[in-house]
């Protein structure tokens, strides 16, 4: 599904990412843990194709596309989401709004139909009702005045709505409390198939509990420094990044 | 004289009180001429193509007229057409006529003594401060009247249609609208200004609205002009005790647009709305100098103006409040935005306070800024293109103003032909 190789990524002139090798396959949920400033968010925006992140070096295969040549908006239209760290707040543009125009935008170039406003309201009333959000913020505006467990929810719909083949969850588990986290959590789990993968980017173990990855690891100053199974997070927890090769 | 007579016109069978009032219009006109530069409200907008160029007098119709018209009906509507300056009964629709209105052509009116048509009409406004407005009085020939009854609440929309052009003959016009809403009557009015495509000409329109104490008034405005005219138009309107004035301007057309529209709130209690939004782009040039009257207590203002500029585009803005020594409790705000495209686009946004009471509210805020790079990369991020996404981000920041249209089927049309001439300029910034 996904191939990250020898990634190397500067912004403003610094170089984050020193070289990333990463392998996703179908179906897998990974999880990039590392200590603030390690890289892990800089990894998740270069793969949306954030054009303040520069790739000076390496490729990324996406199902054998060049990721790294195609737009942000092809790029989710070919199935990669990005749940944001920071969802912006959009006045004006209504959540409803802009997620159909969304789906739309892919199930187009997924040579679909397009859905009209009634399909459209039935399909998001389902998700809706998995996910525990309230109605009343598809009436809002995209995110505007959205607490931030508002917002992170309001991702995972999103990204439950648009149903991509691989999900890049940016720190999603950052300022939730904990029922917060179980619905993001349940969100994701519900969403989880063979078809789909998950780059779960945290700072925290905690999140792991609820979302179990088949794989983890560890960034630190730009490059991945371990890898392991689940059991990797829970040693983290207990000793912490120190000692983990982040010098 | 000379620019005067050259662009005089009308009739000659008018009654005494239309010559005189052309006469004074006339005179002031010969004193001021066309503004130029060196004035402080014309600072940034040279009207020289409009001073050089020879129109010829506007005929009647051309041959895209009926055509533009049908363009931008409005389903329901009282339709009232003006077509080069003169009422033109056969384009219009009265099938819809509602009790509770009078309308008039101008000269028809005049001719037949129409009641209230000398009391109001050329007398609401001080021609003194606008000389496109004397020139337009110089000229008082036609156009439409409209007079809403006492205690009438009108619910069919009243929708001026100005139509102007010359099939390639470069022509002036000057449109004149007169509308008189009664004591505690309401009314929603609509005027769309509509050319052909290409077609150069000169529109110089007046609008004078007399809102009658506890009147209720939309006044709605679609300039829509070719992109080669030359658009004047001024809006004035009085407001009585308690009355509500709501004055919405949107603006995608005319190479060179020029906009005044002036509220004067002149009974306790007043309020008002001036808002607009407008789209610039290529080489056009769009200006706005808005004027608001704070004549007595208790009277509330809410002004927001907003502008999309792209390619060489310019935009003026300014936007004056005056808050008499009576005006205590005035409560004005005022909001402009604009958001530039292009590196070659510019506004002048200039607020204008002057401010005599001691016990009153005012704020004003201005702010310039690009779109969103965050927004539009968050938009991407979901799928959309960047042309959706700026489009989705355009369509909000006009949206706000767009809102306030309280009639469905002139919203759709406006918001249509908004988002259709925005598409005109694809070229975005990178």
């Amino acid at each position: 599904m996904l191939e990250v190789q020898n990634l190397k990524v500067r912004v403003e002139d610094r170089e984050i990412l020193k070289g990333i090798n990463l392998t996703v396959a179908k179906g897998e949920v990974h999880a990039i843990m590392g200590p603030n400033g390690s890289g892990k968010s800089t990894l998740a925006r270069a793969l949306s194709g954030h054009p303040g992140y520069d790739v000076t070096e390496g490729q990324v295969l996406y199902n054998g596309q060049d990721l790294l040549d195609m737009d942000p908006d092809e790029r989710a239209r070919a199935g990669v989401f990005m749940a944001f760290q920071y969802p912006v707040e959009i006045p004006g543009v209504n959540n409803a709004y802009f997620l159909k125009a969304a789906l739309n935008a892919k199930r187009k170039h997924n040579g679909l139909d397009e859905l009209d406003a009634m399909d459209f309201m039935k399909l998001v009333k389902e998700k809706l009702k998995v996910l525990h959000v309230d109605d009343s913020m598809l009436q809002r505006s995209v995110n505007e005045g959205f607490s931030g467990g508002e917002k992170k929810r309001n991702e995972i719909f999103h990204m439950a709505v648009l149903e991509p083949a691989l999900a890049v969850l940016d720190e999603t588990d950052s300022g939730l409390d904990i029922d917060a986290l179980r619905v993001v959590a349940d969100g994701v789990n519900a969403m989880r198939s063979p078809e789909r993968s998950f780059i779960v980017v945290t700072h925290y173990q905690r999140l792991l509990n609820y979302i179990v990855p088949d794989f983890v690891h560890v960034l630190s100053e730009g490059r991945i420094v371990r890898s392991g199974g689940r059991e990797l997070a829970l040693e983290l927890e207990e000793k912490g990044y120190a000692g983990q090769g982040a010098r | 004289m000379e620019a005067v007579a050259a662009l005089r016109q009308g009739s000659g069978h008018a009654p005494a009180w239309v010559k005189e009032r052309r006469e004074l219009a006339a005179q002031r006109f010969a004193e001021v001429g066309f503004p130029t530069t060196k004035q402080e409200d014309w600072r940034f907008t040279n009207v020289a193509p409009i001073a050089e160029t020879k129109f010829a007098a506007a005929q009647g119709a051309f041959a895209a007229s009926a055509s533009l018209v049908a363009a931008v009906n409005v389903p329901g509507a009282l339709r009232l057409v003006i077509l080069n300056g003169q009422f033109a009964a056969g384009l219009s629709d009265l099938s819809a006529m509602p009790r509770g209105i009078r309308v008039a052509g101008i000269r028809d009116g005049a001719r037949d003594g129409a009641v209230g048509l000398e009391e109001h009409l050329a007398a609401v406004f001080n021609i003194d401060a606008h000389p496109f407005a004397a020139l337009n009085t110089a000229n008082l020939d036609d156009g439409v009247a409209v007079f809403v009854t006492d205690g009438a609440v009108i619910e069919t929309p009243i929708h001026i249609v100005v139509v102007t052009g010359g099939d390639g003959t470069v022509v002036a016009a000057h449109p004149r609208v007169l509308v008189v809403a009664g004591a505690n009557s309401q009314a929603r009015v609509a005027q769309t200004f509509i050319g052909a495509a290409g077609d150069e000409y000169f529109n110089n329109a007046v609008a004078e609205v007399v809102v009658g104490e506890g009147a209720v008034v939309d006044y709605y405005t679609d300039q829509r002009e070719s992109e080669r005219a030359y658009h004047v138009a001024n809006i004035q309107a009085h407001v009585g005790a308690k009355g509500v004035f709501a004055s919405h301007v949107f603006s995608t057309g005319a190479r060179i647009q020029r906009h005044d529209v002036g509220i004067a709130l002149k009974g306790e209690g007043a309020d008002c709305t001036m808002n607009g939004v407008y789209l610039a782009d290529g080489d056009r040039l769009v200006d706005t100098h808005t004027s608001l009257d704070h004549a007595m207590p208790h009277c509330t203002s809410h002004e927001l103006y907003k502008g999309i500029l792209a390619g060489k585009a310019k935009a003026v803005f300014n936007g004056r409040i005056i808050v008499r020594i009576d005006a205590q409790k005035t409560d004005a705000k005022q909001t402009n935005r604009a958001l530039l495209l292009s590196d070659d686009a510019t506004i002048n946004s200039n607020p204008q306070l002057e401010i005599f009471a001691d016990d009153v509210k005012c704020t004003h805020g201005a702010a310039v800024g690009q779109l969103d790079d965050e927004a539009m990369f968050y938009l991407q991020a979901r799928g959309l293109t960047r042309i959706e996404a700026r489009d989705m981000l355009l369509h909000a920041f006009a949206g706000e103003v767009l809102e306030g249209l309280r009639i469905p089927a002139l919203r759709e049309q406006i918001e249509t032909n908004f988002f259709t001439a925005l598409s005109r300029d694809v070229e975005l910034k990178a």
